[in-house]
């Protein structure tokens, strides 16, 4: 017993060093970010002058910010939609017993392993539309040598499509993992239940409506937030591709903050549009780390 | 008797035989859309100079040149870019013990938090975990001032790679924690009793009977740790502002933010970005899917 006490004493010791860090790095500083951004810290030099919600008032009526929000909705819808439907298919398609299967697994996931700036800087060249002088570049130029000419589009030139263009590589990139997820899902659905709907009749459409797409349900929860956290925090990946682009087509709340602090020294501003994409995240991770947590206990 | 059945065969067959050339014609049709990028990449850096024409952009290098290598790593003085040889050892500094670092850490955090439980370890847990979720840019500003503070024994922090290790190593915390817990949770506690009844503490528990053991979990841990600090952007452009100290991400950005710097050339720089975190892929992938599900909390 006493041993048990001593060892006790250590144990909590031994944990100790990594609590503390991460109460003082990410609990403490961002209860300074929070406070900064109640404050009129608006040049390199702090200002501790607490204003109120101010910062907040006046983010919320700027018009940059308003269409950086608007980016982040559209660019999560197409980049979650399309991560979901095409990481599915690929799962489904690849759970028929196929030849090879470990290569192409291999080349629909090797995309995750590289850096959003590499994407990036790659994309911003397939996505770069050309010009009517020059000729096509890039997809369009693509296009042109399949004649499918007639898709040809300004990419992320085109202040109508702006942001979505960026949705299209991010997907390029995520959507191998949403595929392994669903993958690893269907490996995990007993052979015999599909076979015992069969005997009943149902047909291989009904089979995905009915029984795995229910099954998979869980899956796609942590996917939609996983990936939906992700593209609440896209930076990278806009700043290699596009920056913010004509009238703020391609910008972010999460590069309106790098933007503004450390360019522009409006540090309380900068904090008050990083507490916001705080909360936009912890709204969707909260409840999803307390039930994967609290289920997890019960087991 | 025997021709119906032969007809009933060829007719269950064929339209399955069909099926099958379809699905197989799909995987391929996505295998190129995911290695489009990567033939843009190798080719273009593979082109002289006089052939690099974004207008032939998806032509075949007609020999062999390295000149876009060549300069995407040495730079070029006369038209004043820097190259990425310094940029790329910096980050194999940072890399490699950050990656260390924060895989030992991990496992220690892991033991105390899977085999020595305490009151309120199950809230100190999720509270951990939520350190990997959330935006950085909510803790970048106190994170500078922080860094811009220390300075032990005359080492600065701000602006130096010991600043970036420190950051990653701490905000690495939830995650390789989260990892060996997992692991370490499927260590039957048989085998710690049995230890103990040998007389084993605490510490000889963990060097006798967790540590050897946990290879698996290290190299899982240390190839997550290896490709996030590798391909990290953000930190890297945060608190490393002299291009002598900025790691590759930051360097390869620089190159493709420049108007002199050549497309090819840009292309060669991020192929070099890549090739670390790709190389890893290839040889060590059942592992990194491994650290990919349990970002998901689904060890």
């Amino acid at each position: 017993m006493r041993r048990l006490n001593w060892e006790r004493v250590v144990s909590i010791l031994l944990i100790s060093p990594a609590a503390v860090a991460i109460a003082i790095f990410v609990y403490g500083f961002i209860g300074w970010t929070a406070y900064s951004s109640l404050t009129k810290w608006d040049k390199l030099l702090p200002d501790f002058t607490l204003v109120g919600l101010s910062n907040y008032r006046k983010l919320f009526a700027n018009q940059r910010f308003q269409i950086d929000l608007r980016n982040t909705v559209v660019f999560t819808v197409i980049f979650l939609i399309s991560c979901l439907i095409i990481g599915f298919v690929l799962a489904l398609l690849l759970d028929q017993r196929i030849r090879g299967e470990g290569i192409f697994r291999s080349i629909y996931l090797f995309p995750m392993s590289i850096s959003f700036i590499v994407t990036g800087v790659v994309w911003r060249w397939l996505l770069n539309p050309g010009s009517a002088e020059l000729g096509s570049t890039g997809v369009n130029a693509l296009f042109d040598m399949v004649g499918l000419g007639f898709l040809k589009t300004g990419w992320y030139t085109d202040p109508n499509i702006g942001i979505k263009a960026v949705a299209i590589a991010a997907t390029w990139q995520m959507s191998g993992y949403t595929m392994a997820m669903y993958l690893a899902g269907l490996r995990a659905i007993p052979e015999e239940l599909r076979e015992a709907a069969r005997v009943d009749g149902a047909s291989e459409v009904q089979i995905v409506r009915h029984i795995i797409l229910p099954l998979l349900q869980p899956i796609t929860l942590s996917a939609v937030i996983v990936l939906g956290h992700i593209s609440l925090k896209i930076y990278d990946l806009i700043v290699a591709m596009t920056g913010p682009g004509i009238g703020f087509a391609t910008d972010v709340p999460a590069y309106y903050m790098w933007d503004t602090t450390f360019r522009g020294n409006h540090f309380a501003r900068g904090a008050a549009v990083a507490i916001i994409l705080l909360i936009m995240v912890a709204v969707l991770i909260v409840p999803y780390l307390v039930w994967s947590t609290r289920t997890e206990a019960e087991i | 008797m025997t021709t119906p059945t032969r007809e009933l065969r060829r007719s269950t067959k064929s339209p399955i035989r069909w099926q099958r050339v379809v699905l197989y014609a799909v995987l391929v049709a996505f295998a190129i859309f995911y290695l489009m990028p990567v033939y843009v990449l190798v080719a273009t850096g593979l082109k002289s100079f006089a052939e690099a024409n974004l207008q032939r952009m998806w032509d075949l290098p007609k020999g062999l040149h390295f000149d876009s290598y060549v300069k995407a790593w040495f730079g070029s003085e006369a038209e004043g870019f820097r190259g990425l040889n310094v940029n790329f050892m910096n980050s194999v500094y940072l890399t490699v013990p950050a990656t260390i670092l924060s895989a030992m850490w991990g496992s220690i955090n892991g033991y105390i938090l899977s085999k020595w439980k305490f009151r309120g370890s199950d809230v100190l847990f999720p509270l951990l975990l939520f350190g990997m979720f959330i935006p950085y840019q909510s803790i970048l500003i106190p994170l500078v001032q922080t860094l811009q503070k220390i300075n032990i024994f005359g080492v600065k922090f701000y602006g130096s790679i010991p600043g970036l290790i420190l950051a990653h190593v701490i905000y690495g915390i939830p995650i390789t924690t989260l990892i060996f817990r997992n692991y370490y949770a499927g260590i039957p506690t048989e085998l710690v009793e049995a230890a103990r009844i040998d007389g084993a503490n605490i510490f000889g528990i963990y060097r006798h009977v967790l540590f050897p053991l946990s290879v698996p979990g290290f190299v899982v841990v240390m190839i997550w740790q290896f490709t996030s600090i590798w391909n990290d952007f953000l930190f890297a452009a945060t608190v490393t502002s002299n291009p002598a100290t900025q790691p590759i991400t930051v360097g390869l950005n620089n190159l493709a933010g420049s108007y002199i710097v050549e497309w090819n050339v840009q292309m060669a720089g991020a192929l070099m970005t890549a090739l670390p975190t790709l190389l890893v892929y290839i040889f060590l992938g059942r592992y990194f899917v491994r650290g990919l599900m349990a970002g998901s909390l689904k060890g």
